[in-house]
């Protein structure tokens, strides 16, 4: 817990310095795995008769999924999958999380078969007063979601809550 | 049948999805969003212990209320934004309600958009995780 959290100018300097490229892969059975976890019953989510004809080229990725980091072992965040090492943290000392919340904004399909280059930056700084907690660092990341022919096709932000 | 732009009106309640997920559920929700925290399935973590439950996936839910809005959609249009706050967390095996209205439906350029407001209602009431959606309608 802080009393007094101010934003130096060395985490300042960290806003948009963008993380190392990672591949994410969507394929058929990721897309199953995922909507099978949620608990979707619509076909279209796993028979690729329905989703073509419902106007996906593939078996679409259900809302938020926005495929699966490919698993390196030693490379990979063991816990989330992701690489361990994505792009300058910012040394505030704070020992507790909590997640904020999470935005996508979707500018095209996504589906099985594609592959997405995937990279984040922090893109936002702010200290917010905690009625218990006193001052919370609260960081925004934004990923950007970039298919196989080059096309932006998510962008996702999400706030992590430091105190 | 995919929902078209002229069936609803604003104010219009989406159909609710009530949903009671168990640790089998969240397991395969690990498996498919690749988020394997302990604290999302393992009893005997120390931050398990110290609530005295494992948690549901903040994600899980996130991903609940895209479902909420595809079901809703049924592919007449496509999700442009869903968003979503975790304001509370919620345990497994107890029900959660989700649903929406339709706080906006407006044209522009030509294409129909409508503007969801999403809650993810827990077993005594409180509003967990408030979202919103944007989504554009085909016909």
């Amino acid at each position: 817990m802080a009393e007094k959290i101010e934003i130096t100018d060395e985490w300042r300097e960290v806003i948009g310095v963008e993380s190392p490229p990672w591949t994410h892969e969507v394929t058929t059975t990721s897309v199953r795995s995922f909507a099978r976890g949620v608990g979707y019953t619509d076909l279209v989510y796993f028979d690729e008769a329905a989703a073509k004809e419902a106007g996906y080229r593939s078996l679409p990725c259900p809302p938020t999924y926005l495929g699966t980091p490919i698993f390196i072992p030693g490379v990979s965040n063991d816990t989330f999958g992701g690489p361990k090492q994505s792009g300058p943290s910012i040394k505030h000392g704070l020992p507790n999380l909590l997640d904020g919340g999470t935005e996508t904004d979707y500018h095209a399909d996504i589906c099985a078969g594609d592959t997405l280059t995937v990279t984040s930056a922090v893109s936002d700084l702010t200290v917010r007063r905690g009625r218990t907690t006193g001052d919370m660092l609260i960081i925004t990341s934004e990923t950007k979601v970039v298919n196989q022919d080059g096309e932006l096709v998510a962008t996702q932000r999400g706030q992590g809550i430091f105190y | 049948m995919p929902r078209i732009w002229d069936s609803f009106k604003e104010g219009d309640a989406i159909p609710e999805l009530v949903k009671k997920p168990g640790v089998t559920q969240l397991v395969k929700y690990a498996a498919g969003g690749g988020d394997f925290n302990p604290l999302h399935h393992d009893f005997a973590f120390p931050q398990s212990k110290a609530i005295g439950s494992i948690i549901i996936h903040g994600r899980f839910k996130y991903a609940s209320l895209g479902e909420l809005v595809s079901n809703w959609l049924d592919h007449g249009g496509r999700i442009k934004n869903i968003s979503c706050q975790y304001r509370g967390m919620d345990l497994p095996d107890q029900e959660m309600t989700l649903g929406g209205t339709v706080k906006r439906k407006w044209e522009e350029d030509g294409q129909k958009f409508a503007e969801l407001e999403l809650y993810v209602n827990n077993a005594k009431g409180k509003n967990t995780t408030p979202g919103t959606a944007i989504v554009c309608f085909t016909n």
